[in-house]
């Protein structure tokens, strides 16, 4: 059963709900990051990174420091008379939570594999702003899943981020050679693109996952 | 730069959306109705005020080097002021709008004008760059939501305007639709400045 809902969650966040044509995360980078094949592979590989993580951390964070339930971390530590309520805290906290965590990542690849820093490190600042994490952290609450199924969602969203990252920049390659009017250069023709391919992914909608 | 100059250029010169493209993806989420439109241009317009004031007004005190998690701490509470106030006071459009209202946080236009301009200017010019650019946000959101509503539901703000004559396209109000219609508007201002330029 367990391992049926995971599947189902993995199919549905990479196709049916994908993270770029149905949800609308993480737009800047798939404008910007999406003219060469090269750039859109290590991008994505850093979010499908960072999303997993953050999806861990902050699914931790949430249940046992926010959460007003028994096994809240600070109910216990200042004997206090009932489980504080910090759930309005979520935002601020899980922003910074992902800003430290993609500093932190930064450093220990500088440190452990200055190979992988080379071809991931330009991409990791620019994470901290992309909506698509801390847009996965939120959904990760408000559909609440358990512990697993918050690192599969994560994994997941990241994989369908990073596959429609390479679709496109590997339709913007042959763009470029394309004769396209002068006014709809650049920005312009990207959006449409996206748009014709948010149609075909529209067909993943008809999918019917039971649960 | 004139204070009125400071508060008109968000508005079409440099439009946060149609110009710089920055702050997509709420642009694009939101905009299936012009309601959930113009609701989430003013609560990114009241975000973006609060915390270039805030940010202007500390301008001195803040050490360069940990400016960007302060402005993103600032950021984040006056999120999670609109946040509460919105579930509070507008349920039916704070469940439309789901996580797009904590997500005004990573909103690239406010953290953008926090660093190009609050950090630099007083806080009287930064209050009027936020203002501006805030409503260019809104107004771009309403165009784009104008178009959808008007050509996918046949209605706009939930008044219905075409007659029966006219079969509603539901992919418009579909995520394709946001796609196909900010390519085609964001050409369309781009044809205008080549023209302009041309006759120049």
């Amino acid at each position: 059963m367990e391992i049926r809902m995971l599947f189902i969650i993995s199919i549905s966040a990479i196709f049916i709900n994908n993270f770029i044509f149905s949800r609308f995360l993480g737009l800047c980078p798939y404008i910007g990051v999406s003219k060469q094949l090269d750039s859109a592979v290590g991008m994505g590989a850093a979010v499908i990174f960072v999303m997993t993580l953050a999806s861990t951390v902050t699914w931790l964070v949430y249940t046992y420091l926010l959460l007003p339930a028994q096994t809240n971390l600070f109910y216990h530590l200042f004997a206090l008379k009932e489980p504080p309520d910090l759930t309005f805290l979520k935002t601020i906290a899980f922003i910074l939570i992902i800003a430290s965590l993609v500093q932190f990542v930064e450093m220990v690849i500088q440190k452990v594999s200055p190979a992988l820093y080379k071809s991931l490190g330009i991409y990791l600042p620019l994470i901290t702003t992309n909506c698509a994490i801390l847009g996965v952290t939120l959904l990760n609450i408000d559909e609440n899943y358990r512990f697993i199924e918050a690192i599969v969602n994560g994994f997941a969203a990241g994989v369908g981020f990073t596959l429609a990252l390479f679709l496109m920049a590997g339709i913007r390659e042959k763009l470029d050679l394309a004769d396209v009017p002068k006014a709809m250069q650049g920005i312009p023709i990207a959006f449409i693109t996206a748009g014709l391919m948010a149609i075909a992914f529209l067909g993943f909608s008809g999918l019917k996952l039971g649960m | 730069m004139s204070a009125i100059k400071v508060f008109t250029k968000g508005l079409y010169a440099q439009n946060p959306v149609f110009k710089q493209a920055l702050g997509l993806c709420p642009t694009l989420a939101v905009t299936n109705s012009v309601q959930n439109g113009i609701g989430m241009g003013l609560a990114a317009t009241f975000v973006l005020v609060g915390s270039n004031v805030l940010v202007s007004l500390i301008r001195k005190a803040v050490p360069a080097k940990i400016r960007i998690p302060i402005y993103i701490v600032i950021i984040a509470s006056f999120v999670t002021v609109v946040d509460l106030s919105m579930a509070g006071y507008f349920p039916v459009l704070h469940k439309a709008l789901g996580i797009f209202v904590p997500l005004i946080v990573v909103n690239c236009i406010i953290l953008g004008r926090a660093e190009a301009f609050a950090g630099k200017n007083s806080v009287g010019l930064s209050f009027l760059d936020g203002l501006g650019m805030g409503l260019g946000f809104t107004m771009a959101l309403l165009i784009l939501g104008t178009i959808r509503e008007l050509l996918g539901n046949g209605s706009f703000f939930g008044v219905p305007v075409t007659g029966a004559s006219f079969e509603p396209m539901l992919i418009m109000i579909l995520p394709p639709g946001a796609f196909l219609t900010i390519g085609f508007v964001m050409a369309f201002f781009k044809w205008l400045e080549n023209r302009k330029a041309s006759h120049v």
